[in-house]
């Protein structure tokens, strides 16, 4: 035991570096999470600043335009994003759930492990990879990009990650329901579906907009399979537009006019983006309390 | 709907248990149970006749295996992996791990009420009642209604929620709470009733009403309870059986336990000596 007071030994502690290495410490934990903010600031301010000159009724009415004509708009993208987002979530959310619902409820330890390898490993997958199977697999023996290659595409993207946040969510939901439920002599399928899915619905909803925020800018999945459109989308056999590819389309053209509206669109996928993300956020936010 | 197994009016035979037995119908009979968790063996050659229409308690130290016991009689420990056991077990002459018993029907007939209450959290306390019902395929909205209303009365509840049954069950206080549990099970209209350990979460006062419970639980159906309260088994209990790691020490009269027990180890446990 020591002998020394509290006061002395207290006297011996540097008190000056201690205070600066708690000083260095706190700043840079600080500095690093203003550094997360700053980039999302920057897009945002710079797409408001671009864009929302070009943004107009006419915008969301209208299909594009020649060069000079003012006249154009992004409608036809607009909407095509959103067909091929409906398409991406008829494809991929039911085998995300349901592959989920096999993790979390039925899969035993080794067979598991192997599908969440799986599924990692398909989530590393580059997307302009999936593109090109998609290609070779639908594009080429339907002879022509569609919005029905393209929903796959994307679809095919979610898979992973509503698995992987399906299992998540269904796992925390407690056992003791389940016993509950076994104890009444309830069919496991039942049980499953009218208990526990029912019990975390909300986490899953918010698996498939979260997923369905991730891959509604990506670009590459589109590039050989819904290919775009100057024009409205006819059939599920037929190209789409959507925001992502009018966006490059227009980016990497000569055209001033084209550019601005480049950054409309950007601006207006980033709203939505913006927009599940909050509902997202609100619906956790009900589910706790 | 639930087919009908022929209830077998076993009589008591065994002379050496004759005083337990006292020709009442028996529920449950146990045979030579064993029980492994993997390696480790849970219950030893446990053989027990659990009387119908009474309320059975099963008492002793924590890890001796009266919850596991317990769970045998609905075969719900099958749920735990790795589990396995040998011996019978008979609920009214019927052997309940015969290959070809469904445990899903099984446990419409054997009910089980758990430690923690565990109301469904998506669930009205009306939904919670009929959630057994429904899910079985019951349909009409007169056996539906007044199944709920009789199996609150039964769990003492109606009073408290009859003018808010549309609210979450979850919203309930823990005792109530665990008499919506208690009335989520007797909706199956079991013919056994396993609690384990019922009240442990609750206070004296929501104790008292599960304790007073069980004497009208008994005129529907056979309670086994699992408590490690010996005041608990001594107020509400009409036989008890005493364990201790893993095998059956006694089982008798609930009177004669506590007061004049045949084996040392019941007395030990019984006058606080160990356990």
């Amino acid at each position: 035991m020591s002998t020394t007071s509290l006061l002395a030994s207290s006297r011996q502690n540097n008190h000056l570096w201690r205070k600066i290495k708690n000083w260095l410490m706190v700043s840079s934990s600080i500095g690093s999470a203003l550094l997360v903010i700053l980039p999302l600031g920057l897009v945002l301010f710079y797409l408001v600043y671009k864009g929302a000159a070009a943004i107009n009724l006419g915008f969301f009415t209208n299909v594009p335009a020649p060069p000079g004509d003012t006249d154009g708009g992004m409608a036809n993208a607009i909407v095509g994003s959103f067909l091929l987002l409906g398409m991406a979530v008829l494809v991929g959310a039911p085998m995300g759930i349901l592959g989920g619902i096999y993790l979390s409820e039925y899969g035993n330890e080794k067979l598991n492990g192997a599908i969440r390898f799986c599924a990692d490993v398909l989530n590393g997958v580059p997307s302009i990879v999936w593109s090109i199977i998609v290609y070779e697999v639908l594009v080429v023996p339907m002879r022509g990009y569609s919005l029905l290659s393209g929903g796959i595409a994307l679809g095919l993207m979610m898979i992973p990650l509503v698995l992987r946040t399906t299992e998540e969510v269904l796992v925390l939901v407690p056992n003791s329901y389940r016993e509950a439920a076994l104890a009444l002599g309830i069919a496991r399928w039942q049980i499953i579906v009218k208990i526990v899915v029912a019990t975390a619905y909300k986490g899953i909803i918010t698996a498939v907009l979260v997923a369905g925020a991730r891959i509604a800018g990506e670009t590459a999945p589109l590039l050989f399979t819904a290919f775009g459109n100057l024009n409205w989308c006819t059939g599920l056999n037929q190209p789409v537009a959507a925001l992502p590819l009018q966006i490059y389309a227009y980016a990497i053209s000569a055209y001033e006019d084209w550019h601005r509206q480049a950054w409309a669109g950007a601006l207006v996928l980033i709203g939505f983006v913006f927009i599940i993300n909050i509902s997202v956020r609100f619906m956790t936010r009900e589910r706790k309390a | 709907m639930v087919p009908k197994i022929m209830k077998d009016e076993v009589a008591a035979v065994n002379n050496e248990e004759e005083n337990v037995q006292e020709a009442a119908t028996v529920s449950l009979d146990v045979n030579d149970l064993c029980l492994w968790y993997g390696k480790h063996q849970a219950l030893y050659d446990v053989s027990i006749k659990i009387p119908a229409n009474k309320s059975t308690a099963i008492i002793g130290p924590s890890g001796c295996g009266k919850s596991t016991l317990l769970r045998t009689f609905n075969r719900m420990h099958e749920v735990s992996p790795g589990a396995r056991m040998s011996g019978k077990v008979h609920l009214f002459g019927e052997d309940l791990y015969s290959p070809e018993i469904d445990p899903t029907i099984l446990r419409r007939r054997v009910g089980m009420v758990f430690q923690k209450s565990n109301p469904f959290p998506t669930m009205t306390i009306r939904e919670n009642v009929l959630v057994g019902l429904r899910l079985n395929g019951v349909r009409d909205k007169k056996i539906l209604n007044e199944r709920l209303e009789s199996c609150l009365r039964m769990a003492a509840l109606w009073d408290e929620v009859k003018d808010h049954l549309d609210r979450p069950g979850t919203g309930l206080s823990g005792g109530q709470q665990q008499r919506l549990c208690i009335a989520r099970a007797m909706a199956m209209e079991p013919e056994v009733l396993l609690m384990d350990e019922p009240c442990s979460a609750l206070d004296p006062i929501a104790t008292m009403k599960i304790e007073e419970l069980i004497t009208t639980l008994k005129t529907k159906c056979t309670v086994v309870i699992v408590t490690h309260n010996m005041q608990q088994a001594g107020r509400c209990s009409d036989f008890t059986a005493f364990m201790y790691l893993g095998k059956l020490v006694e089982f008798d009269r609930t009177e004669k336990i506590f007061t004049n027990p045949d084996k040392q180890q019941t007395e030990d446990y019984i006058t606080g000596r160990f356990g």
